[in-house]
C-alpha cells in the first residue's frame, strides 16, 4: 500500500475508528466514573442511541447531498419546525373531521409536501437569481422561522392523537420506528448518490460548476432538485419526530442546522464541494450522539459536551488539513 | 428575462439606472421604507423614537462592526453570539470579584484571547473559518457554562454600582450605547478606509494569491480582523452586562446569524473584498427600523422575520445582478 491509498484509507475509515475509540474511551470510562451500573455498551443503550440519532441524522443525508454540490442549507431548522405545525394542526381542521384516523396519513403528506415547497422555494431561489446559497438559506431560515410564529403566535401547536403515538412508537424486534426510518433513508439515498446519474452529476457540479455545465448538466434543475430533497427529508425527520411528542414550540429546531452541518464534516464532506459520503455522514450522526451520551454516561454535563465538540470539530478539520491538503496548497508564504 | 447587456442608448440608459439602483439600493429602500413608515404611523421619525432605535440596536451593531472586517476579508464568524454571553457572565462575574474598573479590561483580555485563538486558527493554520467558528459556538457556549456553572449571574449590589452607567446613563441627552455605537464605528471605519491596514483588508479578501504575492501578511491581517471581531463582542459584552446588570447563559445565542444579515443587507460581500463600516451601521439601522415600524403599525414582531427575509434576498440580488450585468442567473 503507497502512502496516497494509505491517506485516503485513513481518510475515509477516520470516522469510524473514532467511533470505535469513543466506544472503548465511554466502556471503560464508564466502569470508574459512571453513576448507573449498567454498562455503555448496552442493547438497549445502543438502540436508543440511534432512536435519538434520527431526527438530525434524517436531514444529515440530505445536507450531505447539498454540501457535496458545493451549497448549504441553514434553513432546515425552521422548516423542521414549519412542517410539524403543519402536521399537528391540520389533524384539527374542520374539512378532515370525518376522516377519522385516516387524518393521520393526510397530516403526514401535508407536512411532507410543505417541507418540499419550503425546499422549491429555497432552489429556485438559487437557481434563478444566482445569489449564494448561503445567503439564500441564511434569509429564509429567519423567513420560515417567521412563518413559524405567524402560524400560532407564541402559543405552542399541539395535538395528542393516540393512533399516531403509537404508530410513532412502534417497534419491530425492538427496533423502533424512528430508528427504521433513519436506516431505511440512509440506504436510499445511498444508492441515489452511488448508483444513479443524478447523484454522478452531484459530484460533477460540486467538483467543478463550469465543467458540470459544459458536459451538458442542467445545474440550475439539478440544484433545485436537492433543495426540495432536503425540504422534504426535514419534514420527515419533523414527521418522525413530532408524531410521538405532539406537541411543537414555535422555537424547536434552532441551531439543528448548526448540529447537522457538525455531522455532515465530522463525516468528512467538504464544505467546498465535489466529495463526500453519505455512509461517513450516518457514521457522522452516530460519533456526534455517541459522543454526548458517553460524556453523559461518565457524569459530564451539557456545557462539557458543547465544548469537546465544539473542539473535536476544529481538531478534524485540521487532521484533515494535514492529511490531504499539505502540498495542494495553491501558496506557500 | 431582461438582458441588460444589450447594445443601443436606450440599454445603455437602462443599464446605468439599474446601477445605480444597485450601487445605492440600500440606501434607497432605506428612505423608501422610513418615508412609508413615517406616513402609516407619525410617531415614526419623531426624535424619542429614532433614538429609542438606535439604543436598541447599539448590541448589535458593535459586533457587526466588526464582524464587517472578517467578512471584508473573506471569512465569517459564527462564534460572535456564543462570545458575547462569554464575555457578558464573565463582566458580570468578575464586577463583584475584582471591582468594576479592574474586572473591565481583564474581560477585554478574556474575550480577545478567544478572538486571538480563531484568528491563529484561521489566519495562521488556514482552517476553513465557517467550521472553525461553528466549533468555536459550541466550544465557547460549553466554556460559559462550565465558567457560571449553569447559573444565572447576577451583580450583588445592582443600585449602588457606576458600572451601569455604560448601559443606562446618557450624554447630553444621548444615550452611551449610542454614543459608543456611532463613535467605534466613526474610529472603525477610519481605520478601515483611511489606513494601510484596511487597505489590507480588502486586498487579502479580494484576492488573498494576489495579495500574498505583493507582500501583503495575509495570515497576520486575518489574524487581526478576529482581534478586531473580539474586541467588538467584548464591548457589546459589556453594554449588555451594564444595561442588564444579570444575565442567563443565552444571551447573545442566535446573535451570529442576525449579525450576518444585518452586513450583508448593508452590502458586503460574503466571497470578500467589499463592504464598507458605514453601510453596515445602516444594515443594523435598517434591521432596528423594521422591527420598530413594523412594531408601530401594530404587527407582531416576528412579522419582521419574513420582511428581512424578503429584504436580504432583494439587496443582495440586484448587487448580483448589477455586476453581471442581468436580472437572471445564467446558470442553464
Amino acid at each position: 500500500m503507497n502512502n496516497e491509498t494509505l491517506k485516503s484509507f485513513i481518510g475515509k475509515g477516520a470516522i469510524w475508528g473514532f467511533i470505535i475509540l469513543e466506544l472503548i474511551f465511554f466502556s471503560v470510562a464508564g466502569e470508574f466514573f459512571s453513576l448507573s451500573d449498567k454498562a455503555f455498551m448496552d442493547w438497549d443503550n445502543m438502540l436508543l442511541l440511534f432512536k435519538q440519532s434520527a431526527p438530525i441524522g434524517i436531514i444529515a443525508l440530505g445536507m450531505t447531498i447539498i454540501m457535496i454540490n458545493g451549497n448549504i442549507d441553514l434553513s432546515v431548522g425552521a422548516t423542521f419546525a414549519l412542517c410539524a405545525v403543519v402536521m399537528l394542526d391540520s389533524m384539527t381542521w374542520e374539512v378532515f373531521a370525518g376522516l377519522g384516523d385516516w387524518v393521520i396519513p393526510v397530516a403526514w403528506a401535508l407536512a411532507l409536501i410543505t417541507g418540499m415547497v419550503l425546499g422549491l422555494i429555497n432552489g429556485l431561489i438559487v437557481w434563478k437569481t444566482g445569489v449564494d446559497a448561503f445567503i439564500v438559506t441564511l434569509g429564509s431560515m429567519l423567513g420560515f422561522r417567521g412563518l413559524v410564529f405567524m402560524y400560532n403566535g407564541e402559543n405552542p401547536t399541539s395535538h395528542l392523537n393516540w393512533t399516531l403515538v403509537d404508530m410513532a412508537e412502534a417497534s419491530v424486534l425492538g427496533i423502533e420506528t424512528p430508528t427504521i426510518i433513519f436506516v431505511v433513508c440512509t440506504i436510499i439515498i445511498w444508492l441515489l448518490m452511488t448508483r444513479t446519474v443524478h447523484g454522478r452529476n452531484a459530484y460533477a457540479v460540486g467538483n467543478n460548476r463550469e465543467a458540470a455545465v459544459n458536459a451538458g448538466i442542467r445545474v440550475g434543475p439539478h440544484m433545485v432538485w436537492n433543495f426540495v430533497l432536503i425540504g422534504f427529508l426535514a419534514a420527515l425527520s419533523s414527521v418522525v419526530f413530532y408524531s410521538s411528542s405532539g406537541s411543537v414550540n414555535p422555537n424547536d429546531g434552532t441551531l439543528y442546522e448548526l448540529w447537522v452541518i457538525t455531522a455532515v464534516v465530522l463525516g468528512g464532506t467538504k464544505l467546498t464541494g465535489g466529495s463526500g459520503s453519505v455512509i461517513s455522514t450516518f457514521g457522522g450522526v452516530l460519533a456526534i450522539q455517541l459522543l454526548r451520551k458517553g460524556l453523559g454516561h461518565i457524569g459530564a454535563d451539557t456545557a462539557m459536551v458543547n465544548l469537546v465538540i465544539g473542539l473535536i470539530l476544529i481538531a478534524v478539520l485540521f487532521l484533515d488539513q494535514q492529511l490531504n491538503r499539505k502540498g495542494k496548497e495553491e501558496l506557500k508564504v | 428575462m431582461s438582458d441588460l447587456t444589450a447594445s443601443g442608448d436606450g440599454a445603455d440608459r437602462r443599464k446605468a439606472i439599474v446601477n445605480l439602483l444597485a450601487r445605492n439600493g440600500i440606501l434607497i429602500a432605506f428612505a423608501a421604507f422610513m418615508i412609508g413608515f413615517t406616513l402609516a404611523n407619525e410617531r415614526f421619525l419623531s426624535f424619542d423614537n429614532v433614538l429609542g432605535v438606535v439604543r436598541s440596536s447599539a448590541i448589535l451593531g458593535v459586533i457587526a462592526l466588526g464582524v464587517t472586517f472578517v467578512v471584508i476579508s473573506g471569512n465569517l464568524d459564527l462564534s460572535v453570539g456564543s462570545m458575547m454571553s462569554f464575555s457578558t457572565i464573565v463582566m458580570l462575574d468578575l464586577h463583584d470579584k475584582l471591582g468594576p474598573a479592574l474586572a473591565i479590561p481583564v474581560m477585554f483580555a478574556m474575550t480577545m484571547a478567544l478572538g486571538a485563538l480563531i484568528g491563529f486558527l484561521v489566519g495562521y493554520l488556514k482552517l476553513n473559518s465557517l467550521i472553525v467558528t461553528l466549533g468555536m459556538l459550541s466550544a465557547i457556549h460549553g466554556l460559559t457554562l462550565t465558567y457560571s456553572g449553569g447559573k444565572n449571574m447576577d451583580i450583588a449590589d445592582k443600585e449602588g454600582t457606576w458600572f451601569s452607567v455604560f448601559g443606562q446613563g446618557a450624554v447630553f441627552g444621548i444615550p452611551v450605547p449610542v454614543v459608543i455605537f456611532f463613535g467605534l464605528a466613526a474610529v472603525l471605519s477610519l481605520l478601515l478606509a483611511r489606513t494601510a491596514f484596511g487597505r489590507k483588508v480588502y486586498a487579502v479578501g479580494g484576492n488573498g494569491v494576489a495579495a500574498t504575492f505583493s507582500g501583503i501578511p495575509r495570515a497576520r491581517v486575518v489574524f487581526f480582523t478576529y482581534l478586531i471581531s473580539s474586541f467588538c463582542v467584548a464591548m457589546a459584552g459589556l453594554l449588555q452586562a451594564s444595561r442588564s446588570l444579570g444575565s442567563q447563559n443565552t444571551v447573545g445565542q442566535g446573535l451570529e446569524l442576525d449579525v450576518l444579515a444585518a452586513v450583508i443587507l448593508g452590502g458586503a460581500s460574503l466571497l470578500g473584498g467589499s463592504g464598507t463600516v458605514f453601510k453596515t451601521v445602516i444594515g443594523v439601522l435598517i434591521l432596528g427600523f423594521i422591527t420598530n415600524g413594523l412594531l408601530l403599525v401594530g404587527l407582531q414582531f416576528y412579522v419582521q422575520y419574513v420582511v428581512t427575509w424578503v429584504i436580504i434576498i432583494l439587496a443582495v440580488w440586484l448587487d448580483v445582478a448589477a455586476k453581471r450585468g442581468r436580472l437572471w442567473s445564467p446558470i442553464a
